[in-house]
């Protein structure tokens, strides 16, 4: 490191706080980072904006220490430093915010902040610290609660209260608003914005624009790795950002021009399910009826009932009597995932990795897990593998997977290419009534864009859709209706036309006014109905 | 019965129940780190065997349970080596382990079969010693005893109390998190992975020099599998294990005098008493408090291979 190159002198304005040149970062032949430069002040919150794959995550861990760049520097204040750890990275005072939050789950909430902290600070003078930096800044937690008891939001919390212990000069956040709600997400911008104002410098890393816009006066835009512009957000518009991101003229989905109403397809008749596990919601008499043609969204915050109101409708889980799922009429509740997909119901959960597919499987075995019922993929019990590879071909095709090889595992393709296989796969078979949880979760906005797409066109061809999703932007773009899951009750659906993303905003958060966050039954707000007050 | 008897009872069930306790908290120690070394019999009869061999050629127990505790922390550190280093299945490598140590422990030992030594001191104390009833429970043990004893203590003391022990037990609930918060998750692991070797050389150690005080093959007769049962069946919790282990030492001493006395039971049921015994009782236990899940390390098992 020594022998490299000086940075290059101050271009304008005071030494930033932090900068990277000429950063580079190989993996074997891959370049995730190629010849990036990036400068960040005290005082300003600096927006980095690019879609999955763009090389954002790798320069963060360049400039939290986890990784070591191929080339270039970082520096502080104008010195080159090198960032071999970690607690290097702490002691010159960059703190970071995961987004897959780096938590222990089984810890509680004081150990996992110990962690990092000097040694001597433990036990009570530690909690006091906590305490007292919550009040603060209003971030309030309770030290001694186990992680794994812990809401998202919560979980949030620990992480930059965790950051701010440490005085950082720079705090870096990866995707922070990804998992809360517009509520939380609105608390986390005040705290920010105050961050800002004690002179602190701010990484910003985001996908969605609106939030950058509101928040950064600088942007660094990154693709294919390389640095392709830089701007002030609040003088583009989130369109142009996006163009700016993608390289492309993002497309928009089409609205359908006409909606048939179609005969009812998918109903759910008063369905109660007790918790299938400890952390787990019961569903409380849920009812919902879809008529082909129609897209019903269901808005709801992670960890109300979502994946159980999934397996309820997909059969990995049973309804108590049969009449409480039907499909076309037919009573369903008491069967199971296979039989309800041969009376033409097509399922994608959430979980890439693991639910939907096996990440050690080639993508043609993973065609056959979900289309075995229904497809003719084996024949006196043996697979016809070249049926599984046309029909993944034909998957691959359809929707642009891009991926390395002819059948590769699936684990090696991307969060957005993977998600892009496993809808269309279900898509492919047309079928009549598709439920699809948090179809664009962590995909990329081109991705994303052709997947609502997809899903639209499908709904116009006759198919009753649900899609369960955290994404209110997502979920006003297409949804016909839209309900809210809150603590496994589901409020009557309203016409997307007729409700605002504050009102659905407010029931997700399971309370009507601002502020109600204790003194509600959790159950009484989901209750009322949608309709925004004029 | 008698006080002096009561203690006679009690003294063997602490000498039968010492090998479990040291070679079940090393391994307690290794797991908490996520790792599972599967391969803590062969660790512990390696040790038995060398333990025995560098006494007998040094004349010096200190030494031999030095060298038994060195010759568990070499094999344990190819494990570590293996797993921790080159990411291999801990599983397969663990069980390999096992089959090595018995192998060379057999070769260790080959000139020391039939061979006898006295067994370690015990410590007497003038006066205290000989007090009627207590005297011999409490300060009439050989230095391993103690050392199993104040091993529980502090590896309570560690995880609990220390710092390196919260990184430890973070390590094993998340090693993916940790690294990224820049805990040197390798590095502590490895070291974990050599004191659970130390701590089953030492329990080897025990056997030969202590507990029947001559090398046999294979002498270790599948305490180290009863001491990786003890850890899952206590939850990882340190004073369980010790619990855990005094139970099966009791349990062992009661079948042996059951077996002496003629019940009209046969010796293989009686002999699989303790083991029946021991398991029995710590899943009462570990059903008694179900909350949050499993009480495993999270990590356990799972293999850490960092980009850099």
């Amino acid at each position: 490191m020594d022998a490299a190159p000086a940075p290059p002198g101050p271009r304008e304005g005071p030494t930033p706080l932090f900068g990277a040149y000429g950063i580079v970062k190989r993996f074997g032949d891959f370049t995730a980072n190629d010849r990036i430069d990036l400068e960040i002040r005290a005082g300003e919150i600096h927006a980095l904006l690019g879609e999955n794959g763009a090389g954002k995550s790798t320069l963060m861990k360049i400039l939290y220490g986890l990784l070591e760049p191929t080339e270039g520097v970082v520096t502080h204040q104008g010195d080159i430093v090198r960032l071999a750890n970690p607690e290097a990275a702490r002691a010159l005072g960059i703190g970071m915010v995961f987004q897959h939050f780096s938590l222990c789950e089984n810890l509680t909430v004081a150990e996992n902040i110990a962690l990092v902290m000097p040694a001597a600070l433990t036990g009570r003078a530690l909690a006091e610290r906590i305490a007292r930096l919550g009040q603060d800044y209003g971030l309030h937690l309770d030290p001694a609660r186990p992680v794994w008891s812990l809401s998202a939001g919560e979980r949030q919390r620990i992480e930059i209260v965790r950051c701010l212990l440490q005085d950082p000069k720079l705090v870096i956040l990866d995707e922070p608003t990804s998992v809360l709600t517009p509520g939380e997400a609105e608390a986390l911008f005040s705290v920010l914005e105050r961050l800002r104002d004690e002179g602190r410098a701010l990484l910003y890393i985001s996908h969605r624009l609106d939030e950058v816009r509101r928040l950064c006066s600088r942007a660094t835009i990154l693709r294919a790795g390389r640095v392709v512009g830089s701007c002030n957000p609040r003088a583009e518009t989130a369109r142009s950002l996006a163009a700016m991101m993608v390289g492309t003229q993002v497309n928009e989905v089409q609205p359908r021009a006409a909606r048939r109403a179609g005969a009812v397809r998918l109903v759910l008749d008063r369905l109660s399910l007790p918790a299938p596990g400890l952390h787990a919601t019961p569903l409380r008499d849920i009812s919902l009826s879809v008529a082909g043609g129609e897209i019903l969204g269901i808005a709801g915050i992670a960890g109300n009932g979502q994946p159980e109101l999934f397996d309820a409708l997909s059969g990995e889980s049973q309804a108590p009597v049969p009449e409480a799922v039907r499909l076309d009429g037919r009573p369903v509740g008491h069967l199971g995932i296979n039989a309800r997909r041969r009376l033409g119901a097509g399922f994608v959960p959430e979980e890439r990795n693991g639910h939907a597919a096996i990440p050690q499987m080639s993508l043609s075995d993973n065609a056959l897990l979900s289309r075995h019922a229904t497809a003719p993929l084996s024949r006196f019990g043996l697979l016809r593998r070249a049926r599984a590879r046309e029909l993944a071909r034909r998957v691959i095709e359809a929707f642009d997977v891009r991926k390395a090889g002819p059948d590769p595992a699936a684990g090696t393709l991307s969060g957005g290419n993977l998600q892009k296989f496993v809808v269309g796969r279900e898509i492919l078979a047309e079928p009549g009534i598709l439920v699809i949880n948090q179809p664009t979760w962590g995909v990329d906005a081109a991705a994303a864009a052709q997947l609502r797409q997809a899903v639209l066109d499908l709904a116009g061809r006759g198919c009753a859709v649900v899609v369960i999703s955290q994404d209110l932007d997502e979920l006003f773009e297409i949804a016909d209706s839209i309900a809210v899951l809150h603590d496994g009750l589901l409020s009557p659906p309203v016409p997307a036309g007729a409700t605002s993303r504050a009102a659905v905003g407010l029931l997700m958060g399971g309370a009507e006014e601002t502020g109600a966050e204790a003194g509600e039954t959790p159950a009484a707000p989901a209750r009322r109905a949608l309709v925004q007050v004029p | 019965m008698s006080l002096d008897i009561l203690q006679m009872v009690l003294v063997t069930v602490l000498t039968a129940a010492t090998p479990l306790i040291l070679a079940a908290i090393g391994e307690l120690v290794v797991e908490r780190s996520g790792v599972l070394n599967l391969g803590v019999e062969g660790m512990m009869v390696l040790g038995a065997a060398a333990g025995f061999a560098v006494a007998t050629e040094t004349g010096s127990t200190l030494l031999g349970a030095l060298g038994g505790a060195g010759s568990g922390l070499l094999l344990a550190a190819l494990f570590g080596l293996l797993t921790v280093g080159l990411a291999a299945n801990q599983v397969a490598a663990g069980l390999a382990l096992t089959i090595l140590g018995l192998g060379l422990s057999g070769l260790v030992g080959a000139g020391y079969v039939g061979m006898k030594r006295d067994p370690a001191p015990h410590l007497h104390l003038p006066g205290l010693t000989d007090l009627p009833g207590i005297g011999h429970l409490l300060f009439g043990h050989d230095a391993f005893v103690y050392a199993a004893l104040l091993l529980v203590a502090g590896t309570w003391w560690f995880l609990w109390r220390s710092r390196a022990g919260l990184s430890l037990r973070a390590i094993g609930d998340d090693h993916t998190a940790t690294h990224a918060l820049g805990l040197k998750v390798r590095r502590i692991r490895f070291l974990a992975v050599l004191f659970g070797g130390a701590c089953a050389g030492l329990a080897g150690a025990y056997l030969s020099l202590a507990y029947t005080p001559f090398w046999a093959p294979a002498m270790t007769a599948g305490r180290g599998w009863i001491a990786l049962a003890l850890v899952v069946f206590a939850s990882w919790q340190p004073l369980r294990v010790a619990a855990g282990a005094l139970l099966f030492g009791g349990a062992t001493v009661l079948q042996l005098h059951a077996q002496a006395a003629g019940l009209g039971l046969p010796g293989q049921l009686l002999s699989a008493m303790p083991y029946l015994a021991t398991i029995l009782a710590l899943v009462l236990l570990s059903l008694g408090r179900r909350r949050g899940g499993s009480p495993a390390p999270a990590a356990l098992g799972r293999v850490f291979a960092p980009s850099r």
